[in-house]
């Protein structure tokens, strides 16, 4: 796997504004970013009411995916470039969203909406219209999505990689410090998972950190490359940022991202929960 | 289900926030001694590692919720970066400029 493959740099997306089949594509959950000015000629998704499903906590269907992009004038031909902010988080979920899919070419800005504003590059409020297409998506490719069951059944077995804050795993906090603290689960970690935060794959302009020194920091915090990966964080999004560089970047075989996340795993009935740093 | 993503950037602080209970770190970001819009604005914690991010307001606004303990609060704009620290000792609102250059 070659980063060549799956990341664009904000010099060639610049270059590459109007470029015939190639599609920019804003990925946020607070759209009023792109409202207040986008890379020209990017479409939007909004990820919380496209990519999910209004009424079953799950994604949109097969038929729904087909229907979103079609209206979105995205081809199956296209090469779809992804950006957001937050450090590219719903971008990547994006990402891995449109390879479950089965989205063939499909990369991420590296360094999303912060670095293209940091360089001082374009924005623009213009919306363009894009003529709809006739997309045809693939069934969902379950080999990068886990669920609840064998997430239990990795414990002590796969890797389990925990990328929330080290106050999220160790149960101080239930969501990151950013945000109010809401919703009535157990705090904590699964078992034998791994606490390597989102954010130690990033640079602080949002690009993100050189191959080298991925492996380095996954192979410090315990990652054995030889087993099976499933990442987690509270709501899949920022695991999607590690599930991208684990699998896309570093080109482990077998990495899964668990969407149902903490918010899932820390209300069921029954399961077990592990307190603490993990390291005692 | 609520997002992952910052919530809006006020000078002010939410309903359902007790100041009286929690540490915050409020503040703004100055360039040329304007407030300047769009910045990101990252806290660290005592060690230097990533906390939590978001983007000041078109006021120059940004806040945390953090703990006591030390600080450091970055700036990136693109006219420059800035950062400063800060070391609350309790909860309350601390009040904190960084300047951009």
């Amino acid at each position: 796997m070659s980063r060549d493959n799956v990341l664009v740099s904000a010099e060639w997306a610049e270059q590459n504004l109007t470029t015939p089949g190639v599609v920019f594509v804003e990925v946020d959950e607070d759209t009023s970013a792109y409202e207040g000015g986008h890379i020209p000629g990017a479409v939007r998704v909004d990820w919380k009411t496209e990519l999910q499903d209004q009424v079953r906590r799950d994604f949109v269907d097969r038929a729904g995916f087909e229907k979103l992009l079609s209206a979105k004038g995205i081809a199956n031909s296209d090469r779809v470039v992804l950006y957001g902010g937050n450090n590219n988080w719903f971008a990547a979920y994006a990402y891995w969203y449109f390879k479950l899919y089965g989205h063939q070419d499909v990369q991420l800005l590296d360094g999303g909406r912060k670095k293209w504003e940091l360089d001082g590059r374009p924005l623009t409020k213009d919306v363009d219209e894009r003529e709809a297409t006739a997309y045809t998506a693939q069934e969902q490719d379950l080999s990068i999505r886990a669920f609840r069951d064998e997430v239990v059944d990795a414990i002590n077995t796969k890797n389990l990689v925990d990328v929330r804050s080290p106050d999220e795993f160790s149960g101080k906090l239930l969501a990151p410090a950013h945000l109010p603290q809401e919703q009535a689960q157990r705090p904590g970690h699964i078992p034998s998972a791994i606490n390597v935060p989102w954010s130690k794959a990033a640079n602080e302009d949002g690009t993100f950190r050189s191959n080298e020194e991925l492996t380095q920091i996954y192979g410090d915090a315990g990652l054995d490359g030889s087993k099976s990966t499933i990442a987690y964080c509270r709501i899949g999004e920022r695991s999607s940022h590690t599930w991208f560089v684990l699998r896309e970047l570093l080109g482990h075989g077998d990495v899964k991202n668990y969407d149902g996340s903490w918010t899932e795993y820390g209300s069921l009935v029954g399961v077990p929960v592990e307190l603490g740093t993990g390291k005692d | 289900m609520t997002g992952c993503g910052a919530p809006a950037q006020t000078a002010t602080l939410p309903a359902n926030v007790d100041a009286g209970r929690e540490v915050v770190l409020t503040g703004t970001v100055l360039s040329g001694g304007e407030p300047v819009g769009g910045a990101y604005v990252r806290l660290l914690d005592s060690s230097g590692e990533f906390t939590a991010e978001v983007v000041s307001s078109e006021g120059g606004d940004f806040r945390f919720f953090a703990a006591p303990g030390t600080w450091t609060v970055r700036a990136l704009h693109r006219s420059g970066n800035g950062e400063t620290v800060v070391s609350p000792e309790g909860p309350g609102l601390h009040s904190l400029q960084i300047s951009v250059a």
